[in-house]
């Protein structure tokens, strides 16, 4: 990003800051977004959290003060890109379905000797505090970019994780008996403002799944997907699912094979 | 063989097996139960479902109609109207309630009063443009379909418990499954078909 393109995005942030906190008509929102999208065409502040990840993904940290540059994400010690495009995969020396994030407990844990708990517990950041697994998954998607959705169902646990992901998509529980479907079964339809992707559609599916992880303008803050499922399962009025459980596993595992095909288009950058 | 051995030999086999692999209904269930945690008011026993939602899952908000049937007159059964028999209480407040988006989510504390979330889901009075399309547009509702009491005690109970009507609904059960008061109702059924309010007077 050049000096001219870092200060028009400095300003149009702050713009949106202001206009969200007037509460303006929602007609006009939507048209200052769109402005706004069309100014940082090709920028996106996640860029920061990428160069922060890959800088983290080099440096020795840790009890064993060890670097990341042996993890394997899938392709082989050390490889990056295109990794995203082809997660969640099975991983014979985990025997588990893994995502990205429960991907970097695991080289966080073997390579430097943090435990995945210390690591998972502080893995969904704020203003005050970005943890360094959230940069390093910055880092990692940005290598995927406009490469195509590849996510193999050929293992059986692979296959198997699909399904279960599918179930839980559709479970209804809860003090207002919500599923994901409930939100996201339906093409078309908003809550208040907030247009609801059809996850049961693979059109609208690929074209929010590849958007994400994103940098959320509203928030001031990168985001992953682990972070986008946890926020979902609140307003499903859930009680909270563990970082990288298998459950969550599952479901992203649901939404990325049914993006397969389209282009990987993130970080995405989202209101 | 005989019929007795064949019925004896696929008890054998079916049991091992059943064991060995159990479906993957129940092992989605497992895992559900196993992953979530306690946070703030929302307890890891809500992922346990009770009937109705057990039977929406399973058939995709499609059940048999003999479940329907059984399920939908029970939820009817199970309100509880109001003992004074006034089922409309004060617009103003159900307009409060609608508006708010609160209610039993993690972040929220226990003891905050719950919204009604109505405007998340649906389009009510002509001057708040930033409403939901889950359900349908009540907009014009008292107008349309006129206030009397019988109507009034159709609102309460399509308020008190969605799934009387239709047992697969999208909208929560607001006082089946405790989330708002039988006061709080009254306010949104007035809400709803009292003549002033903002959604039948523009
Ligand atoms: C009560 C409503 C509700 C439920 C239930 C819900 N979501 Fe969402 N979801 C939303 C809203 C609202 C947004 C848009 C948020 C925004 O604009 O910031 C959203 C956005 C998303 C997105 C990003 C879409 C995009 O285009 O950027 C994904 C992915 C998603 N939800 C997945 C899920 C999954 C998986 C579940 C079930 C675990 C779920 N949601 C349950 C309301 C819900
Ligand atoms: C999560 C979405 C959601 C929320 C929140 C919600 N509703 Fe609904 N509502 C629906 C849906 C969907 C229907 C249609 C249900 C059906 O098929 O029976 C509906 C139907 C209704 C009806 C029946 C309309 C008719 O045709 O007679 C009334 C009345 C109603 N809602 C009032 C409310 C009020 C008042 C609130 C707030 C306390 C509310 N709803 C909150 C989704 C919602």
């Amino acid at each position: 990003m050049n000096n001219l393109k870092m200060a028009a995005l400095a300003f149009a942030i702050l713009s949106l800051s202001v206009m969200a906190e007037e509460k303006s008509a929602e007609g006009k929102a939507a048209d200052e977004i769109a402005k706004y999208r069309e100014m940082i065409a090709d920028g996106n502040p996640a860029e920061f959290d990428e160069m922060r990840g890959a800088e983290i993904w080099k440096t020795s940290a840790g009890p064993k003060q060890a670097n990341l540059e042996l993890c394997n994400l899938g392709k082989g010690p050390g490889v990056v890109k295109g990794v995203y495009a082809e997660l969640p995969r099975y991983f014979p020396d985990t025997k588990r379905v893994q995502d990205l994030e429960s991907r970097l407990l695991t080289c966080m844990s073997s390579l430097q000797g943090f435990t995945e708990k210390e690591i998972a517990d502080k893995a969904i950041g704020n203003v005050n505090r970005k943890p360094a697994i959230e940069a390093l998954v910055a880092y990692v998607v940005g290598q995927s970019k406009g490469m195509p959705m590849a996510v193999s169902t050929r293992h059986p646990k692979e296959k198997e994780a699909y399904e279960i992901g599918r179930r839980i998509f559709f479970y209804r529980a809860g003090p207002y008996d919500f599923s994901c479907a409930t939100c996201h079964g339906q093409s078309n339809r908003r809550i208040r403002m907030q247009d609801l992707p059809n996850f049961t559609l693979k059109k609208e599916t690929q074209l929010a799944y590849t958007t994400w992880p994103a940098y959320r303008v509203s928030q001031g803050l990168f985001r992953s997907f682990q972070w986008r499922i946890n926020d979902c399962f609140r307003q499903q009025r859930f009680p909270e699912p563990q970082y990288a459980s298998e459950a969550t596993v599952d479901l992203t595992m649901f939404l990325a094979v049914n993006s397969n095909g389209a282009n990987y288009d993130g970080p995405g950058l989202k209101r | 063989m005989n019929m007795k051995w064949i019925f004896a030999l696929t008890f054998v086999l079916a049991i091992p097996l059943q064991a060995a692999e159990p479906s993957l209904d129940a092992k989605a269930r497992a895992i559900i139960k196993r992953d979530f945690q306690d946070k703030g008011i929302a307890k890891a026993d809500r992922v346990i479902q009770d009937e109705l939602q057990v039977l929406c899952t399973r058939f995709r908000d499609n059940p048999p109609k003999k479940d329907l049937e059984r399920i939908e007159k029970e939820q009817t059964r199970a309100i509880k109207w109001p003992a004074d028999g006034q089922y409309m209480g004060d617009w103003k407040a159900g307009e409060k309630l609608a508006q708010s988006g609160a209610g039993m989510t993690w972040s929220d504390k226990a003891g905050d009063p719950a919204g009604g979330n109505c405007y998340n889901c649906h389009q009510l009075s002509a001057k708040e443009i930033a409403y939901g399309t889950i359900g349908p547009s009540l907009l014009h509702y008292g107008k349309l379909r006129g206030n009397s009491v019988e109507n009034q005690r159709y609102v309460y109970g399509r308020i008190y418990n969605a799934k009387a009507a239709h047992m697969c609904a999208n909208m929560p059960r607001f006082g089946h499954l405790g989330i708002l008061t039988e006061a709080q109702i009254k306010d949104l059924v007035a809400l709803l078909l009292d003549p002033e309010s903002l959604v039948n007077k523009d």
